[in-house]
């Protein structure tokens, strides 16, 4: 370990997962589970029944005030004042060139009380960021709540039947990116119909102290349908696959939501948020590069970092990219330069000193509900976009 | 998973299971656990002149790619090919699994190399 590297932290759940046996990683500063039965077996399990993860490393940010939603508004690209109270969006804080300081959820708890749910890593530089931009802004105030919640996210086709034994909120009743308060096996909880897999699932918000019992119901409860306990690596294939994009891989702050292919989470008619002059530069005078999906075609797995080419021009480079267990191809995203950037484009990537040819696919890879008869009947799930 | 005394052992995690002047070279059970499921195994042509320490190919899981080193100099004579199709069985008998066989240019390579009992205690 490094000298002075600060101890990793844990979230309340550690003990639990090193009790269970899980593979530990760290990750963002975190001492976190990246197994349990291995990442196939989990990924699978999300797609075909149900997993459960603990994502209490991430952060939350509240904002409260007579101006919140105006406070809000400054800080977050997506537009606030579409959101009704118990619906949730995603959204991304910008710094004054457009690029991401990081992505987030805004949820709206009251019309002028938002919870921020932000990267782990990223929690003091967002807390900072935004605390320092909405300083002039009337009755509002931020606050780091991310020591008061516990976070654990049931995910898969089967979850709403599992979270359904242990609540009284009507989970049917609850829409895609709309939440409740209520309780869960007995701890008081805030259910959000959200998550970071491309699965129909939820995640729960509870204080840190009953989180182990919140997590313990919860395996206990999907028994019946083999709900298995995931880890980071799972996380990660899932997003992948669901094309969702992960801060410090796929964005961070040398990239902007045109250059990410996010122009949906961008309130072009908003008055004016942190970044929306840069962008509107940007949209004048058009994008360089763009984030794609690829999939490779040769016998390769590219990985992030590795360098596209075309011929001997250099076109851009790989920021995820995985062999996925579910579609079972390697398949990755990259930033490409916009002449390369269509659907069908073909390329080289360079993988550790060999060319593996690859094409560009649209995103997502995986969507709910389109493939497999085993899944059940359901509306596939509609991109976050389509829902505003 | 015991070590099977009659393997020898590297300390890249390899193992060889020599016969007269050919060997069967794969990875050892401590080896896949660190790696997790592994999705692709990329191996030399059959033909290809290997040194000792040198890398012969790699293996990937979904997480990590880790590259593959001769236990021994001499001549790539078989290669796995059904873990071209199931890459999974590497997790499964990961001793079982060999990926190359090698002749052997120089059979004294084999003395360098680790014995059961010693790779178990360097894994422990």
């Amino acid at each position: 370990m490094d000298q002075g590297a600060p101890p990793p932290k844990k979230t309340p759940l550690n003990a639990r997962h090193r009790a269970s046996g899980a593979r530990m990683v760290a990750f963002g500063g975190w001492d976190m589970p990246l197994e349990y039965s291995g990442i196939v077996a989990e990924h699978l399990a999300v797609r075909e029944r149900a997993g459960v993860f603990d994502v209490s490393h991430m952060g939350e940010i509240e904002i409260a005030g007579r101006d919140a939603l105006k406070a809000i508004q400054r800080i977050s690209s997506n537009d606030a004042a579409r959101l009704e109270v118990g619906q949730a969006q995603y959204s991304g804080l910008l710094t004054p060139a457009g690029t991401f300081v990081d992505d987030l959820l805004v949820y709206r708890f009251a019309p002028q009380h938002f919870l921020l749910v932000v990267n782990a890593s990223r929690i003091p530089v967002d807390y900072a960021h935004i605390a320092s931009q909405i300083a002039g802004i009337g009755d509002a105030v931020a606050v780091d709540v991310s020591s008061r919640y516990a976070l654990v996210a049931v995910q898969g086709p089967r979850s709403r039947d599992v979270l359904q034994t242990l609540t009284a909120v009507d989970l049917g009743a609850l829409k895609y990116y709309w939440f409740a308060h209520g309780e869960v096996a007995g701890v008081r909880a805030t259910i959000s119909r959200t998550g970071y897999t491309g699965e129909i699932g939820y995640e729960v918000f509870v204080p840190p102290q009953s989180a182990d019992r919140v997590w313990l119901a919860i395996l206990e409860a999907g028994r019946g349908v083999e709900l298995v306990p995931c880890g980071l690596g799972a996380r990660d294939t899932l997003r992948l696959e669901a094309a969702m994009r992960l801060y410090g891989n796929d964005i961070d702050d040398h990239v902007t939501p045109l250059e990410a292919d996010l122009e949906w989470i961008v309130g072009w008619e908003k008055d004016a948020f942190v970044g929306l002059d840069a962008l509107r530069r940007q949209r004048t005078a058009g994008i360089d590069r763009k984030l794609i999906g690829f999939e490779v075609l040769d016998r390769a797995i590219a990985r992030p970092g590795h360098q596209a080419y075309v011929g001997s021009n250099h076109v851009g480079t790989v920021t995820s990219g995985t062999q996925t267990p579910y579609l079972k191809k390697a398949i990755g995203m990259a930033y490409l330069r916009v002449e390369c950037a269509a659907e069908g484009f073909e390329f080289e990537i360079d993988v550790r000193g060999r060319r593996a040819r690859a094409i560009v696919v649209p995103l997502p890879f995986y969507r709910r509900g389109r493939r497999g008869q085993d899944l059940p009947a359901d509306r596939p799930e509609p991109h976050p976009k389509e829902l505003h | 998973m015991a070590y099977p005394a009659a393997f020898k052992y590297t300390k890249d995690h390899e193992w060889i299971d020599v016969h007269d002047d050919r060997a069967r070279v794969g990875i050892t059970d401590y080896a896949q656990k660190q790696l997790g499921d592994v999705v692709f195994v990329e191996l030399p042509a059959v033909g290809q002149t290997l040194r000792a320490g040198q890398s012969f190919g790699s293996i990937e899981s979904v997480k990590a790619v880790s590259e593959l080193f001769a236990p021994v100099s001499g001549e790539v004579i078989e290669v796995n090919e059904s873990l071209k199709a199931t890459p999974e069985a590497v997790n499964s008998d990961p001793h079982g699994q060999w990926m190359i066989v090698v002749r052997l240019s120089n059979p004294a390579d084999v003395q360098a190399l680790l014995d059961a009992d010693q790779y178990s205690s360097l894994v422990k």
